[in-house]
């Protein structure tokens, strides 16, 4: 028996499409003070979040933002029947350590950039299959946990490349329901690891560009729909060097009209931040989607979405052996 | 017909993608970097030697007087760095930050501070030298080196 939602190689569409019915988001002192500052619930003053450590912010950020998501509907914790998170450390320590404050049934999920992604279309396809009626997706991430896992201590004085990409502290969570009122997830794409043989840790965008435009590129052709059918795409964290070779690649791919696209790493910061080629990281897509994006889906600014997240999947170890570096991108078409 | 090899295949595809990404991926502003490192490396030096000449000025001797201003600039590159400007100036200046005693001092110190929270042992004392260490091996290696050569071709 074929399957009976899904269509083409890599897409599901659902019966009952799930609803966005809540979402929250915070950001960090950087991005409050970007173009979208106001657009989020919580602007953090300074990157410890009244906690002793970044990595203890980090969880209290998530735990923030899951409650406040949750808080929007009058639901407080025992109410939702699953969370499914992650961010970007080893062990997911982050999410794990929020997930025993909240006390929610609790998966880790681990797509590094591509989290959000992840988490909001495992989330999506659990309530279309009537499993559970309240789920959370969220993801987050903090510019100094990761800066030290991945990179150099943060005093050091450290020249970065111009397609190097600022990590964003940042978090991002959304409730699901399958009522209510809010946009629909009508139909996610499940992406592959693909890899160019790019091995440059610091310019991610390249390594990233060519799973978002495969991703993408599949996700039309598997539905049949045409390329301007969605009022945006918009990637996770490709930065400008990524963004910018994934137009040329949908030019190569023949999506044409060329699709309206735009991307979360550029767009969450200003060109005088000193961000390089822009942000990165869990939280930069989760916050985007969580603040600006689907705030204006509400408003109905934006009617149709394609929200796609990109994560670069290696680890310094990996890199120091001289690894290439592998990439997803997950798809969610978020409609009103 | 032959088949096509699907190794071949992504080669191909890897060296066009490879040629997109160059034409696209922003260049680093080498003469800016250059410039910045040669002002910035520049004065440190320049630091550094009046340091010296006051010490000689003051009837020290050569020898302790280059100790004392090396001393003196490991301190300077510490406190900074623990104030939170030698990163700043590092981020502009590149090499001429870095390649100095000072850059030696800020990349300990760093390490130090970055550490701390993981406690005294596992923390600072095992990650210390995260940054420098190569730095220090290599430096002991090549100074036994050149020890060796000195004492077989002096004799």
């Amino acid at each position: 028996m074929p399957a009976k939602k899904k269509r083409g190689a890599q897409t599901l569409v659902f019966d009952q499409p799930p609803v966005l019915t809540s979402w929250a988001s915070i950001a960090g002192p950087k991005e409050g003070q970007g173009p979208w500052g106001q657009e989020f619930d919580w602007s953090m003053e300074d990157y410890l979040f009244g906690e002793e450590s970044w990595e203890k912010a980090e969880n209290k950020m998530l735990r923030e933002t899951v409650k406040k998501a949750l808080n929007k509907r009058n639901f407080d914790e025992a109410d939702a029947e699953i969370l499914m998170a992650g961010d970007l450390l080893n062990q997911l320590v982050s999410s794990n350590y929020a997930a025993r404050e909240l006390g929610i049934p609790f998966l880790g999920l681990y797509g590094a950039c591509s989290t959000m992604a992840e988490s909001l279309l495992l989330a999506a396809i659990l309530v279309d299959g009537e499993y559970f009626e309240r789920v959370i997706a969220a993801a987050c991430s903090h510019h100094y946990t990761a800066e030290r896992q991945f990179r150099f201590p943060i005093e050091q004085g450290i020249q970065k490349t111009p397609s190097s990409q600022w990590t964003a502290t940042a978090a991002g969570a959304v409730l699901l329901e399958p009522v209510g009122t809010g946009p629909r997830i009508t139909a996610v794409s499940i992406g592959k690891v693909i890899d160019m043989d790019q091995k440059d840790v610091s310019d991610m965008g390249s390594a990233m560009a060519p799973a978002a435009a495969h991703t993408i590129k599949t996700h039309f052709s598997d539905l049949n729909r045409p390329s301007d059918y969605y009022d945006l795409i918009v990637t996770g964290d490709l930065g400008k060097v990524g963004m910018a070779i994934t137009q040329e690649l949908f030019i190569k791919d023949g999506l044409q009209p060329e699709p309206n696209y735009s991307d979360c790493g550029v767009l969450l910061y200003d060109d005088f931040q000193e961000v390089y080629a822009g942000g990165s990281g869990c939280g930069c897509s989760a916050c985007f989607l969580c603040g600006p994006l689907l705030k204006k889906m509400a408003a109905g600014e934006i009617n149709k979405l394609l929200f796609v997240a990109t994560g670069a999947l290696m680890s310094p170890i990996t890199s120091f052996q001289g690894e290439s570096i592998p990439a997803i991108a997950h798809a969610v078409a978020i409609e009103n | 017909m032959n088949t096509p090899d699907p190794r071949r295949w992504k080669k191909i595809e890897v060296e066009e993608y490879e040629n997109l990404v160059q034409q696209v991926k922003p260049k680093p502003p080498l003469f800016k970097h250059c410039v910045w490192a040669f002002i910035v490396g520049g004065l440190i030096c320049l630091l550094a030697q009046l340091i010296m000449n006051y010490l000689l000025n003051q009837g020290i001797d050569k020898v302790a007087a280059s100790s004392y201003t090396a001393v003196i600039m490991i301190f300077l590159g510490a406190f900074l760095t623990g104030i939170g400007i030698y990163d700043e100036l590092g981020k502009r200046a590149g090499a001429g930050s870095i390649v100095p005693i000072t850059g030696f001092a800020n990349a300990i110190v760093a390490s130090a501070m970055e550490f701390k929270r993981e406690g005294y042992i596992f923390g600072v004392g095992a990650r210390i030298f995260t940054v420098a260490g190569p730095t220090l091996l290599f430096g002991f290696v090549v100074a036994v080196l050149i020890g060796l050569i000195k004492v077989f071709f002096s004799s």
